[in-house]
Order: structure tokens, then sequence, then C-alpha cells
């Protein structure tokens, strides 16, 4: 761990639907200005446990905060300080780039003074000025996730977390897509936390890694930490993953889940 | 508190204004849906009228039946409310919005708002075609007035109930076979296209706890008999069951992400 203070703790998270368990007592914590990558197969409790985070589900024991706030006292709090992007679509198709930003900067209590200006600045950022006034609907796989990491940023929140962001996207868009979001942590020293089963993007981007596995995590650190752990001077990240996850890659997921992956990588 | 009310209501506007967008850029459904009311009035209400089987008190069956079909194509516009909040769901779109700091209420007053909006284009609809079938019924600027607040209440109270039930089945399919279930049942067990007196005791007592029955009597003592003795009270209950319908729906539908 560096310098940096502390933005998201986690502590015996845990959250149970009847018997099961879907998170079990998860503790880590991330420093200011992180990316940090949570991993694990499909099932593992990753969207669970970012469904606390961001306030949509009660954990039925333990505790989170998020710069400063308690994810169960304070929710008002939490959703102030974060930008959040579903692995779903989270624009609306139906309306146009300028006009779901501009939603955003009032449901954010951003000034009406400002909120053009602001827009305007996300556009730009995104470049997507030439866009600002077509359907989203008509918009490609990569140029909507774009539009709702903007979305996600218009009230410019200290953490930004992503549930699985370039799934589904081609590697030019992927790509496209990572720019953006470094670029954000380099403009306002934006915390990035985000899901995803893609070792290479973990790789690539992240500073340290959390594996999840079966509501647990098997493992956090640093890429290079993970390798060293599983005895292979060789491994990858690939190798890693599999030595923490017991080889339960693909064997699990549930029927939603999976219809919203397959949903996603239709476009 | 002050400062929660002027979040929910400007909240609410705000939302109530991106639905209202959303109409603007296609409006082919406000066209497709005034397809039904046309069809009550000019066929059923049509032939009926013919008949006279319904005793109306004086007033023609086109004249009686229009605040029935006014109310019909209303809260058929609002019951779709919960159909598009787990569409929204499916979207993703409902979780971001969750995820903003705003108040519960103000998500749900916007969609109340917005299918009144909708509901108010159906009325322009209707008030048109009663002009080319020649059903006279009074149009004043204080009808107009009563039939707006009792559009916008009525289209509130469907709105949050088609919330609470997409809160609890959760799925497009269980929404619709419960959408049917209820509507029809809902029209029937009203005023809406014969008086409450000439019903069994059992589904006059059904219909006098119907909320229906009271946007139709409302809408009917404006529009056709003046008559507006009761309009307080019909004003009153909706304004009432609109409100505790806010209430529970505002707690409840946020688990439909769940």
């Amino acid at each position: 761990m560096g310098e940096r203070p502390t933005i998201i703790t986690v502590n015996g998270l845990t959250k149970k639907f009847g018997d099961f368990t879907a998170v079990d007592k998860v503790s880590f914590s991330v420093e200011k200005g992180e990316i940090f990558a949570f991993l694990g197969p499909n099932g593992a409790g990753k969207t669970t446990t970012i469904k606390m985070l961001i306030t949509l589900l009660a954990p039925t024991a333990g505790t989170a905060g998020i710069d400063g706030h308690d994810i169960a006292r304070d929710p008002a709090g939490v959703r102030k300080a974060i930008g959040y992007v579903p692995q779903m679509i989270s624009v609306d198709g139906s309306l146009t780039a300028y006009e779901n930003l501009m939603l955003m900067a009032k449901l954010y209590d951003i000034p009406a003074a400002e909120r053009g200006e602001r827009v305007r600045q996300i556009l730009e950022f995104l470049k997507l000025e030439k866009f600002a006034d077509a359907l989203v609907r008509t918009f490609s796989g990569g140029m909507i996730r774009k539009l709702e990491i903007g979305l996600a940023m218009t009230h410019h929140p200290r953490v930004l977390l992503l549930d699985e962001p370039t799934t589904g996207l081609d590697p030019v868009a992927k790509q496209n897509v990572w720019e953006h979001l470094l670029q954000l942590r380099d403009l306002y020293g934006t915390t990035i936390f985000f899901s995803t089963h893609n070792m290479e993007e973990a790789e690539d981007v992240s500073e340290r890694v959390a594996v999840m596995n079966a509501g647990a995590i098997a493992a956090i650190g640093s890429v290079a930490e993970l390798k060293a752990k599983t005895g292979d001077p060789g491994s990858t990240l690939e190798d890693a993953f599999i030595f923490f996850t017991g080889n339960s890659l693909q064997e699990t997921g549930n029927f939603r889940e999976i219809r919203r992956a397959r949903r996603r990588e239709r476009r | 508190m002050i400062d929660y009310l002027r979040q929910v209501i400007f909240k609410s506007y705000v939302i109530a204004e991106m639905e209202a967008r959303k109409l603007v850029h296609d409006p082919t459904e406000l066209i497709t849906r005034a397809v039904q009311p046309i069809l009550w009035l000019g066929i059923f209400g049509e032939a009926l009228s013919n008949v006279r089987a319904i005793p109306t008190g004086g007033y023609t069956y086109l004249q009686f039946i229009t605040p029935g079909i006014l109310t019909q194509s209303v809260i058929f516009v609002a019951i779709f409310y919960g159909l598009s909040i787990i569409w929204e769901r499916d979207m993703g779109l409902l979780q971001k919005l969750l995820v903003t700091p705003t108040p519960r209420m103000a998500l749900v007053w916007g969609k109340m708002i917005s299918a009144g909006l909708r509901g108010l284009c159906q009325v322009v609809i209707i008030f048109l075609f009663t002009l080319l079938l020649q059903i006279h019924l009074i149009w004043t600027p204080s009808t107009v007035l009563g039939i707006i607040v009792i559009t916008m209440l009525g289209a509130g109270f469907f709105t949050g109930l088609s919330m609470i039930i997409a809160s609890i089945v959760k799925t497009r399919e269980r929404f619709m076979g419960i959408g049917q279930v209820i509507t029809l049942p809902l029209f029937f067990a009203s005023n809406a296209i014969y008086p409450i007196n000439i019903m069994p005791p059992w589904l006059q007592a059904a219909a006098k706890l119907n909320p229906l029955s009271y946007m139709a009597e409302g809408l009917r003592s404006l529009l056709v008999t003046g008559n507006i003795s009761r309009l307080p009270l019909d004003l009153l209950i909706l304004s009432a069951a609109t409100l505790v319908i806010s209430v529970i729906s505002a707690y409840m539908y946020p688990k439909v992400v769940l």
C-alpha cells in the first residue's frame, strides 16, 4: 500500500439471499486515485458487492464506506461521491446525447448556470460534440460506453465504479474507453474501481487486483504479487486467476447474468 | 424538510421533462393509443346509443360514456408505466437513476406527471373526436381546468399502482399477464360505461371502492351533467388515494432492481 489515503473501505461485507451467501465477509480497501480491478468468474459475487457499494442493495452484515460516507447510514452522501456505470445500458436511447447529459447534470444538482458548460466540456472530452443532438439509439457500442462514462462523470465524482465496462466492445473501442478513463484519473484524481473477467484488461490498466471467488476475496495485490504467489515465475495473470479460483472459470453464472452478457456481445 | 420538498419538486419536474422529450422525439405512441378510445366511442358507444338499453338519466349514451372512455384511456396509459420501469430495469437505466442523489418520491412523481401529460394528450384526441361525432359536452375554461386536475390525479394513482405491481412481479411477461387481469376488471367494476345503480350489489360495492369510478364520476359531472355537488368528494378521494399510493410506490419500486 502506498502513501495515498484510502477512499473505499470495506469491512466484513456480507450479503445473503435466503440460504445462499452471495458475498461472504469481504474486506478490502482502495486508495484515492487508484485503479482497482475486481476480478472473478461469473457468479463470484462481484456485481452483488458493487450493488452494495453503490447503495442499491443493503448488506446483511458488515460495513463499507466511500469517501467517508457509510453506505448504510449515509447513502445520500455516497451517491454524491460516486459515479456508476452499470454492466447494462444506462443511457436512454430515445433521448439525444445532450439530453442524457443534461438530465444527469440536473439530477446531480449542478447549478443551472454551469450545466450547459459542463455538458459541452464532457461532449468535447468524449469527442462526441458532433453527435450531441443525435438520438443515442443510433450510436455504436463504443460511443454508448463513452457516453455512459460521461454521464457518470457529470458531477466530477471522487470514485467511479464500473461493472464490466468493456464487455462486448471491439479492441479499438476498448482502448478508446480506457484512454478516456485514464485521462479522467489524471485530470481529477478520480479513483477507478472496475469489475472484469478480462485478464489482459486488468493487467494493462490496474494498479491492484482483487480476485473474488465463490463470494469471498481469494487474493488481493498488484498483478506482480499475485503472479508471484502462484509459485511459478513464468505464470500469467490468467494462470494466477485459475490458481486462486480453482479452475472454476466459466462453470458458474446464472441465466440472467449470461443473458445480460450475451445481450451486450450482440452490439 | 423544506430542502427535501424542494428537491422532490425540482427532480419530479426533471424526470417528467425527460419523459416529455421522449414523446416529442417519437410521438407515434400518441397516435396508436388514440385508436382504442376512438373504437369505444365510435363503435361501442354508437351501437349502444341506438339500443337505449342503459338508463343514463336523460343524457344520450354517447354523452354518458365519453367521460368513461376518457377515464379508461388515461388509466390504460398509466398502467403501462409499470412496464416501462421493468424495461428500464432490464436496460440498466433505472439502476443509474437510483444511484443519483434523487429522492425516490421524485422518481415516482416524475413518472406520474408524465403519465398525466400523456393522459392529457388523450383528452385532446377524444375532445376532437367528440366534435366529429357531435357529442354535446360542456367545454368551458373551468371544466377544462377540472379535467386537467382529475386526469393528472387519476393517471398518478394508476401509475403508482402499476409501479407497485412491477416491483412485485419483476418481469415483463408476468406484468403483461397481471396488467390484463387488473385493467379490465377495474374498468368493468366502475361507472365508466354504465351507471353504478344498475349493477348487482356485490359489483356496486366493488365499484365504490374503485378510484376509477370517482375519476369517471368527476369527469362526468364536469362534462355532462354540470352538477358538481360530488366533485369535492371525488377530488378528495383521488388526491388521498394518489398520495397513499405514491408513498407505497416510492418505498416499493427501488426493489425492482434486486
